[in-house]
């Protein structure tokens, strides 16, 4: 067992690690930086809606138990996954809001990938933007942590192909055409120009598995929240970049 | 819902060029996709665009299908006057959206 702050073989060290912003063109880069150009910024914007919406049978606002989501959200995103001690194991941004959306709105759960989910966690992680991640790792997220760095680390699908070939071995150089980057989780969720629209990191890493010939997991699947977790400590001390634009 | 972002300078001198930015959420689409059944999923289009300065119109687009998602307008003018500026999106489906912000020119 790897213990958390040890350099893991085949990591990338601190200094090279670089964001997926690095690897850009100018005019992504320029997309992302303007508020006025960036579209993850309507989704924000919408996301803000939503937050000082009164919603569920317990007719409450996010507002109401949080307030200001610029002072009560500052560096939330960017400790998340965190451990839910209900739960047992660790939860997403967007598992949280929905947990709160059952729990204290007593609404019902948005879908994943819905339009109001994205907003809702693109506006709390915005307010993250400029910060370090900084995940918990402790004794009880620790095995987690173990299970999405072996998840990382293990060959699957028909290509045979483990994510740390490409983002770790491989990254900076072309897979048909594009830059394989490192797979930090800097900036999600992202706009991508591909998709069109904003998408979870959980879009992503589905997306990854299809690519690999995998056999994918459900949206919100244990595994995929492991995952996440793993990248997130893999790129702790980045910088958070929400809403994130990518090519 | 259509959230748009407009970014007008608030202040300007008389005859400076002025940049303006607009970005307006639409899936903008094409209607030559299909659904995993084959069904055709029907266009759903922003068709203009038109910006009036204090009733002047300024700027106008014709948008087509093979505009991307979120249509984002970067275009300039002459700071002739202070008053409104006034944005307005038109499409399929009655889509229409407008936006109004104003600027001091002296």
């Amino acid at each position: 067992m790897v213990l958390a702050g040890a350099t893991f073989a085949g990591e990338i060290p601190r200094a090279e690690r670089r964001s997926g912003y690095d690897f850009m063109s100018r005019e992504t880069r320029a997309m992302q930086d303007d508020d006025t150009a960036n579209p993850g910024m309507l989704a924000v914007l919408e996301g803000g809606t939503l937050w000082a919406r009164k919603t569920g049978a317990a007719g409450r606002a996010c507002a109401d138990c949080h307030g200001d989501a610029s002072a009560g959200m500052k560096g939330v995103a960017a400790r998340y996954p965190a451990f839910d001690a209900a739960l047992k194991r660790p939860v997403n941004l967007e598992q949280r809001i929905n947990l709160c959306r059952v729990d204290r709105q007593r609404a019902p759960p948005l879908a994943y990938e819905s339009r109001e989910l994205l907003a809702l966690t693109a506006y709390v992680a915005r307010q993250s933007r400029g910060l370090p991640i900084d995940v918990a790792v402790d004794a009880r997220t620790q095995p987690f942590l173990d299970n999405g760095r072996a998840a990382f680390y293990r060959r699957q699908g028909q290509l045979n192909l483990a994510c740390s070939q490409c983002h770790d071995d491989n990254w900076g150089r072309r897979l048909a055409g594009n830059a394989i980057p490192q797979a930090h989780p800097t900036g999600y969720p992202v706009y991508r120009l591909e998709w069109q629209s904003l998408g979870s990191l959980q879009r992503r890493l589905r997306n990854c598995l299809v690519g690999i010939r995998a056999e994918g997991y459900e949206y919100g699947a244990p595994e995929l929240v492991e995952l996440e977790l793993f990248l997130m400590w893999r790129a702790r001390g980045m910088t958070m970049e929400t809403p994130g634009v990518r090519p | 819902m259509a959230n748009a972002l407009v970014n007008v300078p608030a202040r300007a001198r008389r005859g400076e060029i002025i940049e303006i930015k607009t970005l307006i959420s639409h899936p903008m689409e094409t209607g030559y996709r299909r659904t995993q059944l084959g069904g055709r999923i029907p266009r759903d289009i922003i068709r203009q665009f038109v910006c009036t300065y204090n009733g002047t119109e300024v700027f106008r687009a014709e948008l087509h299908p093979a505009i991307a998602a979120n249509p984002f307008f970067v275009f300039s003018t002459v700071a002739t006057e202070s008053g409104t500026l006034t944005f307005q999106w038109t499409g399929d489906n009655g889509f229409s959206a407008a936006e109004t912000t104003t600027i001091s020119v002296d």
